[in-house]
């Protein structure tokens, strides 16, 4: 995983709450299990008519949020389904920062798999977010998000921080350790997996 | 202690947990399918490009695969995952593989009970957000994604957040007609779709006590439809009694301490609830039947982890024997098992004499995928567990959610209709 770098961008406005997972990618795109492509499927239902025209009252359609690399939503964003496969198609598309009043449980915690940092503000926050139009910038050092009329500051779990600083999942976080580990397990009566 | 405090206490070798502390579980049983198996996979390819041996699993016998989103193969590409997921299952020694059109095969969380895979205590993590439904037996019963499902493969154990226990007190048995879907319906309309947000729902008291294990396995798949990490409830004679029939052995029980603590206590009167819906486009969208929009149904489906356990086909069978259904009709049972029970004790020639199409057990049409999707406008009465927009099939369609009862009642009407109300 790249390491994740401050984010400069304008903010794409979706003014949804409950955006679930089914509406993020939908079903049919989940038997794809190439790297990458899942892009083109976000927000399929919302983006393209049943010919695959794009709508042009949906934002993402909008060309002035091209290139955004930030998104701002309502309430409880990602409920539902498991699939990780949502948080791919926003990576995908090009967004690194989703910002929401609330994340369901399973998605927050996939994103940081996946070097996407959720950010979790109060509903009045998002409420001036979604009606921002000047390039903000996301600066997860020092945990701050910067429009032209304000530094708003958010939370986060100091660990999940690193990891996101460092480029590292879970997985290769264990791996960093994996000579500290293969020592314990030689000491270790338990057989040894590694 | 409460009894997810003392699994997770347990599991990582401590002699008491309390919310808020971060903790590495032993995992004892991971599930995966094939959605989730396929992006596990993806996550493994990441890994050995990244120089990290992938070659061994934790422990073989511990993990199980079941085949049920895509089969029998909607397309090439999901035949093909098929194909990918029976390799790996072969590479790495799985042996617990469910394979579709061979012997014991169903959805994956209605194997996890029919099948017994998994045991009141055990902390048990499967790749899909209704995983759990499993919590019903007395297990600590929780979805993740596909790295997550990946890293406990190759480790054996994952961290969790010991979450804020909310206590569902039920009061009394659930009156005639009414089924343990229109309690959960009831209770996530009062809470809203995140209302467990992180938290565990744990269902108790004497509407539990007097509740099938089958019910409170309804109960606890649908929490996730109100955002909790799990549901659960503590296991009792019934749960070992069901388990036993099953052929397990060498139970370990495990429950609450007497002063164990919870957040909050939510009390609900079961002997007094009613019918429920939810409506589109929410599970917390709900309203008793007798309130319910007067609309045209072109379709009642019966099928799902939710909604085709042997007691919703049984529930359902009540309702249509010696009557036609107005609507197109499907009942897939959730399992292989249950299909031949309901095959044995006559369930499915009531279903054909009423007009049905019985189905093979399969996710089917409750994630859209395939057996029976909906057109455009079309509307449904589902005793599924969601109704987000498009989940069905067309974005433009609509789904009610509901009990088996309602659901086959739905079905002779064409109205959503209350099952105490046919004539």
């Amino acid at each position: 995983m790249e390491p994740f770098q401050n984010v400069k961008s304008i903010v794409t406005p979706l003014d949804k709450v409950n955006v679930d997972t089914d509406q993020i990618i939908p079903k049919q795109f989940l038997k794809l299990v190439q790297k990458s492509g899942f892009g083109k499927f976000l927000f399929f239902n919302w983006r393209y008519d049943e010919n695959e025209n794009m709508k042009s009252d949906f934002i993402l359609n909008d060309p002035k949020y091209d290139g955004s690399k930030i998104l701002v939503a309502g309430d409880n964003f990602g409920c539902g389904s498991s699939r990780e496969h949502a948080v791919w198609a926003l990576d995908d598309y090009g967004f690194s920062v989703i910002i929401s009043s609330s994340f369901a449980d399973i998605f927050f915690s996939n994103c940081f798999k996946n070097g996407i940092l959720p950010i979790s503000l109060e509903s009045e926050i998002i409420q001036k977010l979604l009606q921002e139009t000047n390039v903000v910038e996301v600066d997860l050092e020092n945990q701050i998000i910067k429009t032209p009329s304000e530094s708003i500051s958010f939370t986060i779990n100091s660990h999940k921080k690193k990891i996101l600083l460092e480029g590292l999942d879970d997985i290769a976080q264990t791996f960093q350790y994996v000579d500290e580990i293969s020592e314990f397990e030689k000491k270790s009566t338990v057989p040894s997996v590694l | 202690m409460n009894i997810v405090e003392k699994i997770l206490a347990r599991a990582s070798g401590k002699s008491s947990v309390a919310p808020d502390d971060v903790v590495f579980a032993d995992v004892d049983k991971v599930m995966m399918h094939d959605v989730s198996g396929p992006g596990v996979l993806k996550v493994f390819d990441k890994l050995k490009k990244q120089g990290i041996a992938v070659d061994k699993l934790f422990d073989p016998t511990k993990v199980w695969v079941a085949e049920d989103h895509f089969v029998p193969s909607a397309d090439k590409l999901s035949a093909e995952n098929i194909v990918k997921l029976s390799n790996f299952t072969k590479n790495y020694g799985i042996e617990k593989h469910f394979k579709y059109g061979m012997g014991q095969y169903g959805i994956c969380h209605t194997l996890s009970h029919e099948q017994a895979m998994v045991m009141p205590g055990d902390v048990y993590v499967g790749g899909d957000s209704h995983t759990n439904t499993t919590g019903a037996l007395g297990a600590f019963a929780v979805g993740l994604g596909h790295t997550d499902i990946a890293y406990v493969l190759l480790n054996g154990n994952i961290w969790f957040k010991v979450p804020e226990t909310y206590y569902f007190k039920l009061n009394g048995k659930l009156p005639d007609h009414v089924m343990a879907k229109d309690l959960i319906l009831k209770i996530i309309g009062e809470i809203g779709n995140d209302g467990g947000a992180y938290r565990t729902m744990q269902f108790g008291g004497s509407g539990i006590d007097d509740m099938s294990v089958e019910s409170r396995l309804t109960l606890c798949n649908m929490t996730t439809e109100a955002g909790a990490k799990n549901g659960i409830v503590e296991p009792d004679q019934k749960v070992v009694d069901y388990l036993s029939a099953k052929g397990a052995t060498n139970l370990n029980l495990v429950n609450g301490d007497a002063d164990a603590e919870y957040s909050k206590i939510f009390e609900f009167e079961s002997s007094e609830m009613e019918p429920m819906i939810a409506k589109p486009f929410s599970p917390d969208n709900t309203c008793v039947v007798g309130e319910a929009p007067s609309v045209e149904l072109d379709k009642s489906y019966i099928g799902s982890c939710t909604g085709a356990k042997y007691e919703d086909l049984e529930a359902a069978a009540k309702v249509l024997k010696g009557r036609k259904v107005k609507i197109r009709t499907e009942v897939l049972p959730a399992a292989i098992s249950i299909y031949q029970r309901a095959m044995e004790n006559g369930l499915l020639k009531i279903f054909l004499d009423a007009g049905v199409t019985v189905g093979p057990p399969t996710c089917g049409a409750c994630c859209g995928a395939h057996m029976g999707v909906l057109a455009k406008d079309e509307i449904c009465i589902s005793t599924t567990n969601r109704n987000f927009p498009g989940r069905m099939g067309h974005v433009e369609s609509q789904t009610y959610l509901s009990s088996p009862m309602v659901a086959a009642a739905s079905a002779v009407t064409g109205k959503i209709t209350d099952p105490r109300d046919l004539k």
